[in-house]
């Protein structure tokens, strides 16, 4: 398989690279290409022009910012699990970047590429919004903050106008107290989330004090587990407060669950509940 | 620059009448058969393999696997799945494990690229290449390369693995034959002889 034909560009900077988006009808960005070259080889995608952005370095590397962190767009999956201040700070993000693909994938696979791609079996999607991450926006209009849950729209559609990139992600700090989880169910063979559920939780006098909960892979954009958050929220998090919580996650789908030839929407909501169940389960172990 | 309009022209017609979508605007086209090598854009390249310079044009839709096997003529690195699941392409790119069928040739256009013939030192194998003969770590062998490629970055990330973590390591490297438990003998023995427990 190989892609249709194609230009290429590869500007130095962020400023010539959304001139090239604006001047050039049906470019795309190509940063790690993870997931827009297998889409090219499908020929699900034909980009005219392709403006690679993999060598902007002013794009790349994690900064501590006042309460959390700035993340360069073009950071990859490995070094922001490898990385101390996003295991110190964020170490849900840590743990679901070292869980994208495998090794060699997130060696390539960039957060902004992830992001900007909208692929609701996509880990970072989820873990962001439950994060209450703010997503940078760069295009000819100047700067442009977006926060992650307001980022998707659709299946791989979003927000970015045609002369926009995404150039970096700010995430808070998780609260003193609370503990964090990412758990997945990953399709075996190419580690995409089935499903994936992140859980943040905060314990304060053996009650639930705070509680973020988000699900992908089972709707177009990441699902807020609203319901669980609502009836996790001062319970005693015992195993049955947990139970619960969990299976409320029932009531949190829109209605508009994929399918596809491995998991059934039914299946999907189904096992939802499940990796809801353990990843509060493990977030409730790490927290305090 | 005429068979780059006319490039263009086509991926509009098609863009029209396409259903997915991708960001917020541009809707790109499942491309009919007849787009396929109507325009010809080529990019000068200029990449180190195995230590060794090639430069020319290539096609910028050229993938990196085809580029070193086909135009460089180094066949050990094999094209799999193609779809960046199976690791039977992964060789370094400026030291890091990469799938080569999921990076562009001119992306890879500055970088080093190391690939399972550059890994032995003359008539001496790597160790990790004289781990894999002796516990005999392949059957039809398809999949050596992109394991052998994978299992040096595990290595140097952590010289003396347990067995769960080689597992862990080469996640991305699929074995048809299913002799993964040699796999993981030779990548723990190659462990040893490179100095770690």
């Amino acid at each position: 398989m190989f892609p249709a034909q194609t230009e290429y560009h590869r500007p130095n900077s962020v400023t010539e690279a959304v001139d090239l988006l604006a001047s050039n009808e049906g470019a795309k960005v190509l940063a790690g290409g993870h997931s827009l070259i297998p889409l090219m080889k499908l020929r699900l995608v034909a980009p005219t022009v392709l403006v690679d952005i993999g060598r902007i370095e002013a794009l790349k590397g994690i900064e501590a910012t006042d309460g959390g962190l700035s993340i360069g767009a073009l950071t990859t999956q490995a070094t922001i699990a490898a990385s101390d201040l996003v295991n110190e700070r964020a170490p849900l993000l840590a743990e679901a970047a070292g869980m994208v693909g495998d090794p060699a994938v997130r060696n390539r696979g960039t957060i902004g590429g992830n992001i900007s791609h909208s692929d609701p079996a996509s880990d970072l999607p989820a873990v962001l919004t439950a994060l209450g991450a703010t997503l940078k926006v760069t295009g000819k209009g100047g700067d442009r903050s977006v926060g992650a849950s307001d980022f998707a729209t659709g299946l791989l559609e979003n927000i970015l106008g045609e002369d926009e990139i995404l150039t970096s992600v700010s995430v808070s700090s998780i609260p003193s107290g609370a503990g964090s989880a990412y758990v997945k169910f990953a399709h075996p063979a190419s580690r995409y989330a089935v499903i994936g559920v992140a859980a943040i939780v905060g314990v304060s006098d053996g009650r639930c004090s705070s509680a973020s909960v988000v699900v992908g892979g089972v709707e177009t954009t990441p699902t807020r587990a609203s319901s669980v958050e609502s009836a996790l929220l001062g319970s005693d998090l015992s195993d049955e407060a947990l139970d619960k919580a969990a299976a409320a996650v029932a009531g949190d789908f829109q209605g508009d669950a994929m399918s596809d030839i491995f998991a059934s929407a039914e299946y999907r909501q189904a096992v939802a509940a499940v990796y809801v169940r353990r990843a509060l389960a493990a977030a409730v172990s790490r927290a305090g | 620059m005429e068979g780059a309009l006319a490039c263009r022209f086509i991926v509009d017609k098609i863009a029209a009448s396409d259903t997915l979508r991708l960001n917020g605007g541009a809707g790109h086209g499942r491309p009919d058969r007849q787009f396929t090598g109507r325009c010809n854009v080529k990019v000068p390249v200029e990449i180190t393999i195995n230590g060794k310079s090639y430069s020319g044009e290539v096609e910028a839709r050229q993938l990196l696997v085809h580029f070193i096997r086909e135009e460089v003529g180094l066949t050990g690195t094999k094209v799999g799945c193609d779809t960046s699941q199976c690791g039977s392409c992964t060789v370094k790119l400026d030291g890091a494990a990469t799938k080569a069928c999921t990076v562009l040739t001119v992306q890879a256009s500055g970088s080093e690229v190391t690939t399972i013939e550059g890994l032995a030192d003359g008539s001496d194998l790597h160790p990790l290449q004289e781990a894999f003969w002796n516990k005999h770590g392949l059957q039809c062998g398809f999949c050596t390369p992109g394991m052998i490629i994978a299992a040096d970055e595990l290595l140097r990330k952590n010289p003396s693995p347990s067995r769960s973590e080689i597992r862990h390591g080469l996640e991305g490297n699929i074995c048809r034959c299913t002799g993964y438990q040699n796999i993981v003998l030779a990548v723990e023995d190659a462990a040893r002889s490179m100095g770690g427990a």
